[in-house]
């Protein structure tokens, strides 16, 4: 007998009881979807971490100012001690294979053009940030380190801002005010969207640190030419780790901390610490694996039960089969073509509820929706898998009837 | 006189030579079958009678290659069924035999023409023209106008002639029927007992197993077992044919 043939006779066993067969199927339905969902879970995490790393900046390291500060120890003025040029001057010279470093002076300010006005954050920073943060122009230029050294009244526009001053028209070359301090517009940047913490990355204002010190954003008490964080970029391939090692001992030097005290900076790795921020989403993926590895076990025992039952009240009938020549093997093939085609109709079933989970989640949690090809197709191995060795007990049963007894059953 | 026996053999059709056949139920052996030799030719129209425990079923069992001999030798068209694998046998029945049951054993909810073709799709090589073949008998039975009828929309004597289209269809040498009338009004059971008839004036040979005395005078001759020995083995006119007639 062909498995043409025995395929039609399954699927004709099947429709006679198709709703006992699509209850049968449940745990293959529940198994399938998960491992859809799950697959579709972890590469949607994967492909939003890389996105914000690469929106971030690769390869990049963040020095904050002042951030530790241990409870019980005096909060003296050297503690606060800010970041200056001399800091991130022997960063530049002194860490090996620093690609591009920035300042960066974060305030707010109103801002102004024509009868239009705005509140945004302004960024006071350097040259090479823009190159730091792998951020490209939409049109225009980028500061250059003369306008920084010499403090220019020039600005480059996050698209957001761009928008709201200016609206349709060509924004650059145009004159507008920063808290009543006139700034000319040179480039405006390309949109980022919204940050990993919900903030619009292309509401902000790049002027040169030189031009927001003491006008835009206050002057430090302590240090005159202050330069609030620095962010470095390191050359392709470099260790994050060993030049954060660096940067700490350069600092520490620059900086005069003594060996057993508290650095009075943090270097941060914000990529790592995204990285860490989404782990909890691969653990609800390793959940569903498992479920699906239960369903898929719970359902192959389910449809295991449904063809000893199926053995049972077709024991005539494959009687009659042996009677009229159908070898041992006929009716081997026959019944597990049956419980295959039993979990490859879970698989279907499952592949769509799957499909659906998946892109609700995407929804829900704003990624792409990544449905991959090889996911579906494992799952349907997997389904077929399980119905092969679950079936092949009562398969194997009827296949060893006496052909007398069998004929003879009621 | 090896040359004599193997001359016999090949004319007989059904061949038993010191058959028994032993069955262990607990610590208790039935013999089923004694020591019992015979011969089934081809074309002969038999019927094997006797009462319930004679024995009379073990021999259509053997008859049909579902079961072999504990001792003895049975041929079947020339082949010894104890020397034939699980497989070989369900080839041997494929081929040889059809099979007709009392309780018809259709299957459910499934139409007549594929009934009737379920055998051809257990042949090897399968016919290219099973549907053809399928419609054929049915045409011969009387059911040419049935073909996508369910079981449950026939009659019983339709049923038992779809059965018999479907034991017909691989062209076998012996239709092997088991109380073929049993579950039949007396008027059905003349109408088929004149359809096996029919069929064996055509040349197949048939072996009937029944209880009924009635439907064994149809048959040519007639094989009684009692205790698992053949008690009675003589032809007769089968004059229930000709009255019928």
């Amino acid at each position: 007998m062909s498995i043409l043939d025995s395929l039609s006779v399954a699927l004709s066993a099947l429709r006679t009881n198709l709703l006992r067969s699509v209850l049968t199927t449940l745990g293959i339905i529940i198994g399938v979807g998960s491992v859809i969902v799950m697959v579709a879970v972890g590469s949607g995490a994967t492909s939003e971490i890389d996105r914000q790393i690469a929106s971030l900046g690769s390869n990049m390291l963040v020095v904050y100012p002042g951030a530790s500060r241990v409870a019980g120890r005096s909060a003296g003025a050297g503690t606060r001690l800010p970041l200056a040029e001399r800091d991130l001057q022997a960063i530049r010279e002194k860490v090996p294979r620093v690609m591009a470093i920035s300042g960066y002076l974060q305030g707010n300010a109103p801002v102004v053009f024509g009868n239009m006005n705005w509140t945004t954050q302004i960024g006071g920073v350097h040259d090479q940030y823009l190159t730091v943060r792998d951020w490209p122009l939409a049109e225009g230029r980028e500061m250059t380190s003369q306008e920084v050294s010499t403090g220019a009244r020039v600005a480059v526009l996050g698209s957001t801002v761009a928008e709201k001053l200016f609206g349709a028209g060509d924004p650059i070359g145009m004159d507008f005010r920063i808290t009543n301090v006139p700034f000319k517009v040179i480039g405006v940047l390309t949109a980022k969207g919204q940050s990993s913490f919900g903030r619009d990355q292309d509401d902000i204002i790049f002027v040169p640190i030189t031009a927001a010190r003491g006008r835009i954003v206050g002057r430090s008490q302590v240090v005159n030419d202050q330069v609030g964080q620095i962010y470095v970029k390191l050359e392709p391939g470099a260790s994050l780790e060993e030049a954060q090692e660096e940067m700490e001992t350069v600092l520490r030097q620059r900086r005069r901390i003594r060996p057993g005290t508290e650095d009075d900076f943090n270097v941060r790795n914000l990529a790592e610490f995204l990285k860490a921020r989404t782990a909890a989403l691969s653990t609800m993926g390793w959940l569903l694996g498992a479920t699906s590895a239960i369903s898929l076990v719970v359902g192959g025992i389910g449809i295991m039960n449904i063809m000893l039952v199926s053995v049972t009240e077709r024991t005539r009938e494959i009687g009659l089969r042996m009677a009229v020549g159908g070898r041992r093997r006929d009716i081997l093939t026959q019944f597990l073509v049956e419980a295959v085609s039993l979990s490859l109709l879970g698989g279907v079933i499952g592949i769509v509820i799957g499909v659906g989970g998946a892109a609700i989640v995407a929804i829900s949690a704003e990624w792409p929706i990544l449905i991959n090809a090889e996911a579906v197709m494992v799952a349907m191995a997997a389904a077929a898998m399980t119905g092969i060795v679950f079936g092949f007990f009562p398969a194997r049963r009827a296949a060893l009837l006496n052909p007398i007894d069998a004929l003879r059953s009621e | 006189m090896s040359g004599t026996v193997t001359t016999m053999a090949r004319h007989a059709l059904i061949s038993a030579s010191g058959v028994s056949k032993v069955y262990r139920m607990g610590d208790q052996t039935v013999r089923a079958l004694d020591d019992v030799s015979l011969e089934i030719g081809a074309g002969e129209f038999v019927a094997i009678m006797g009462p319930s425990g004679s024995g009379k079923s073990t021999m259509m069992n053997l008859i049909g290659a579902l079961d072999v001999p504990t001792s003895g030798v049975l041929s079947i068209d020339g082949r010894d069924i104890s020397s034939l694998s699980s497989d070989e046998l369900a080839v041997l029945r494929n081929r040889t035999i059809g099979f007709v049951f009392q309780q018809f054993n259709l299957l459910a909810r499934t139409p007549a023409l594929r009934q009737v073709m379920l055998p051809l799709l257990y042949a090897n090589p399968k016919p290219s023209d099973a549907e053809g073949l399928a419609r054929r008998r049915l045409a011969q039975v009387g059911l040419a106008d049935r073909l996508d009828h369910h079981p449950r929309q026939l009659s019983g004597g339709q049923q038992q002639r779809v059965a018999i289209a479907r034991a017909l269809v691989g062209n076998p040498k012996i239709l092997l029927a088991d109380e073929p009338t049993g579950a039949l009004d007396s008027r059905t059971s003349a109408e088929i007992m004149q359809l096996f008839c029919d069929l064996n004036a055509e040349g197949i040979t048939i072996v009937i197993v029944t209880h009924e005395p009635d439907v064994a005078e149809y048959a040519l001759r007639k094989i009684v077992f009692r205790d698992g020995r053949i008690v009675e083995d003589k032809p007769q006119s089968g004059f229930q044919r000709r009255a019928a007639e």
